[in-house]
């Protein structure tokens, strides 16, 4: 991959779209926007700077407005869905389980989460993107992975006793 | 012998949380990781492991995603964005900064102006942009030299006169930050436009030269997409207007052509 070319990017960028909104379909509108965003913008691109974090800050910018005009997102809770859902094999249940609870943290937490954890971003870079103090992206680093951890938890325990949920 | 709670907290084995998250994050050098983890004991050992299973599972998340092969769309506007900075970067190589700014903003309009044909509203949008910013400069001109009244809400006032301007302006507004280019603000008032609610951000330098941010919606300002500068010379001062997302703005101030561009360039990246 060649840091210096936007295709190259593109394909990060969908996938984390992807676990920031939790559907497909708003995950590439949401890189749609972005690159069209750019290309308008691309005056402010200076050759030799982090092309990765523009194109993050961009994306950043643009989901936080269309959160703040959208109702919020239909949520089902998760234990309801969790218990009406048919069990899939072993992994693919666990990656479910992580992905919804992912998508059960604040915004502001998973965007952080999604930037350390997935994207690879230094501490410093990822305040950048978010345009937020480097202490701040901590504790929502903190409080993420706490939450997440909580909400994971009721999720593994029926694994270590099945026989106690499958008689009921 | 009474043992302190203090001394008690004070353990060797407390370790700072961020460092646990950065050993988690890679991002301590090898041998900070390596003395951390000689140090954890079994709670934080346990807080490791937990986060590292989240990393794992986080990053095995839509992994097939990054080898599947791009919707169309996505590669066509990715491909016209490669196309816009390859020239930005050639341009950035010839030479000075200011001399290829320019250069990328003419090069930008001409682009832009073969890639899709200008729609007929545009001329009458060129027309109401040239407008906003004589509007610009006079209302510049007006409140400039104001000693007492420059501004209706002052800089102290920061949160308020965001939120007001914003509310007014039916969009929410960013305050840009020029005291690296030596400006500080001053403050902000609300004006009439033709066609709504105008707003004006004055700021001034330790020399007492003031600068004025000039922003509105503006008819026809989505008709003319991509982000041209464009020098007003005709007006009491010099301004440099744009329009992006349906807001007209101009910079407007007594500066020569590349220290006023300069500052145009500077608010434009903060909107």
């Amino acid at each position: 991959m060649d840091p210096h070319r936007i295709i190259d990017h593109v394909p990060a960028l969908r996938r984390y779209a992807r676990l920031l909104t939790g559907d497909a379909w708003a995950a590439d509108d949401l890189v749609q926007d972005t690159l069209e965003r750019a290309c308008r913008k691309w005056l402010l691109w200076r050759s030799g700077s982090n092309l990765r974090a523009w194109l993050f800050t961009l994306m950043h910018h643009l989901y936080l407005n269309q959160r703040r005009g959208a109702p919020p997102l239909q949520t089902v809770d998760i234990d309801t869905l969790h218990e009406g859902l048919p069990a899939p094999a072993q992994d693919t249940d666990g990656a479910l389980d992580i992905e919804r609870c992912l998508l059960r943290l604040p915004a502001e937490q998973r965007v952080v989460l999604l930037l350390v954890a997935l994207e690879d971003m230094a501490y410093a870079d990822a305040a950048r993107v978010l345009q937020i103090p480097v202490g701040t992206v901590m504790s929502r680093l903190s409080r993420a992975r706490a939450r997440l951890r909580e909400l994971m938890e009721p999720m593994q325990a029926p694994a270590q006793h099945p026989a106690l949920r499958r008689l009921k | 012998m009474i043992r302190s709670p203090a001394m008690h907290e004070r353990t060797p084995h407390s370790i700072d949380e961020n460092d646990l998250h950065a050993l988690v994050d890679r991002q301590l050098p090898p041998a900070r990781a390596q003395g951390l983890r000689d140090r954890l004991d079994a709670a934080d050992a346990r807080r490791l492991a937990q986060w590292e299973a989240q990393r794992t599972s986080l990053r095995g998340l839509h992994a097939g995603m990054e080898e599947e092969p791009l919707p169309e769309p996505l590669r066509t506007t990715a491909t016209r964005l490669q196309a816009l900075q390859d020239r930005q970067t050639r341009i950035w190589h010839l030479g000075g900064m200011a001399a290829s700014v320019l250069l990328a903003f003419a090069l930008g309009w001409t682009l832009h102006g073969q890639w899709h044909p200008p729609p007929p509203a545009m001329a009458a949008s060129v027309a109401n942009a040239q407008r906003f910013a004589q509007q610009a400069a006079v209302a510049h001109a007006v409140y400039q030299p104001e000693q007492r009244h420059p501004v209706e809400v002052a800089a102290a006032q920061q949160e308020h006169l965001v939120q007001w301007l914003s509310k007014r302006l039916g969009r929410p507004l960013t305050l840009p930050v020029l005291t690296p280019q030596g400006f500080e603000l001053v403050g902000g008032r609300l004006l009439p436009g033709e066609s709504g609610a105008r707003a004006q951000f004055m700021y001034q330098n330790p020399a007492g030269q003031r600068i004025t941010l000039y922003l509105g919606a503006l008819d026809g300002a989505d008709a003319v997409a991509g982000t041209a500068f464009h020098l007003h010379t005709s007006g009491p001062v010099p301004a440099f207007y744009w329009l992006d997302e349906g807001f007209g703005y101009a910079l407007s101030g007594p500066l020569e052509r590349n220290a006023l561009l300069a500052l145009a360039t500077a608010v434009h990246q903060q909107l």
